[in-house]
């Protein structure tokens, strides 16, 4: 039960560093899920987070897997509720003002900025969590073919990933 | 904030159903065709207007897509309800994914199974990121700021807040307003040039 106020606490940080997505925030997360609090390994939080991209809807929302791993039912609630719920009222707050920030000249200039830093968090991320995932040449190759895949056809990513289920269980056990 | 007639109801359902459906991502792609194309409640200028806002502000496309278009659409209530509606399938589908994650399933086989979800995943978001890339990155700057987040995270081991206040501050100063030019100044210059 005492986890229930950290989770709160983490999940609810974590959603502002989601600057451009939910990768963005990724090395932060494993800084505080495996090292911080271990509620996780590097492995079981790389795997959670690969489920979340199957996910309909909002592919962060693998906070919810976290927390009932960590208190059940009422842990994914709260995780839930914590990473969705600040920055929710951030943007509501936001989209009702934008109009007005029309002649605001600064507003060109985050949006202009915030672009290439938003990319680089994300590449920042994803580097991290591939160490997790890539460890051998059949991870990788796996990885490098769903990059094809991916780039070049419009196959489904959910189905994508399940596929990498079938090579997981046929070569990596 | 102008509300348009969009019932309640209908709003939560569609939000509801793209929730349900989007499986892998891409849920902007499905919100354009829901809310543009088939129920034509807003048009592309705007929808476009609110990407460009949710993609400014922490949060995911997603959520903050919901919450804008959803109050756009249906003032508060409807941004709770989009919002509610675009988030409940993946609740329950991300909890019944811990639910069978936590149990005693054949753990060798999950695991050897996730080992290829994770692999397959990492190619996703490379591909991904890969082409929001190609399609915005353009000059030295926005190269120059993708390098030094990346270094800074992953060489320096700085901290994602750490790196964010700084790469981002020098990256939205870099693109700061231009000073509008001192008309009268120009003038006088103008007026001595002249004279010289």
């Amino acid at each position: 039960m005492d986890q229930i106020p950290r989770l709160a606490g983490v999940f609810s940080y974590l959603s502002f560093l989601t600057i451009g997505g939910g990768m963005a925030a990724f090395p932060e997360m494993k800084n505080l899920v495996v090292n911080v609090h271990q509620w996780l390994t590097d492995e079981q939080l790389v795997h959670v987070y690969s489920v979340g991209q199957m996910s309909p809807g909002p592919n962060m929302m693998m906070v919810a897997e976290v927390g009932y791993l960590v208190a059940g039912f009422l842990g994914a609630l709260v995780a839930a509720l914590a990473f969705f719920l600040p920055t929710g009222f951030l943007t509501f707050a936001v989209g009702r003002i934008w109009n007005r920030l029309a002649g605001w000249p600064w507003r060109d200039s985050i949006q202009k900025g915030l672009g290439p830093v938003a990319i680089g968090m994300a590449v920042a991320g994803l580097i991290t969590f591939g160490k997790g995932a890539i460890h051998n040449w059949l991870t990788l190759a796996v990885a490098l073919a769903v990059f094809a895949a991916s780039l070049r056809t419009r196959i489904n990513p959910a189905l994508l990933i399940a596929s990498g289920a079938i090579v997981g269980v046929a070569g990596l056990r | 904030m102008s509300e348009r007639k969009v019932s309640q109801t209908d709003l939560f359902v569609t939000f509801l159903t793209i929730g349900a459906i989007s499986f892998g991502g891409g849920v902007v792609a499905y919100l354009r065709d829901a809310l543009v194309r088939k129920k034509k409640w807003i048009d592309d200028t705007e929808f476009l207007e609110l990407t460009s806002i949710s993609n400014t502000l922490p949060g995911l496309n997603a959520t903050n897509m919901a919450i804008l278009a959803g109050d756009r659409l249906g003032g508060p209530l409807g941004s709770v309800l989009a919002m509610i509606g675009m988030c409940l399938p993946a609740f329950i589908f991300m909890t019944a994914a811990g639910v069978v994650y936590g149990s005693h399933v054949d753990r060798p086989l999950v695991d050897a199974a996730l080992r290829g979800v994770a692999a397959a995943a990492t190619g996703l978001i490379a591909a991904t990121w890969f082409s929001i890339g190609k399609k915005s990155l353009r000059g030295f700057y926005d190269g120059f700021f993708v390098l030094a987040a990346v270094v800074l995270v992953n060489y320096f081991k700085l901290s994602v807040p750490v790196v964010l206040v700084i790469v981002g501050g020098v990256a939205i100063f870099t693109f700061r307003p231009k000073p509008k030019v001192d008309e009268k100044a120009a003038e006088e210059e103008q007026w001595i040039k002249s004279l010289g």
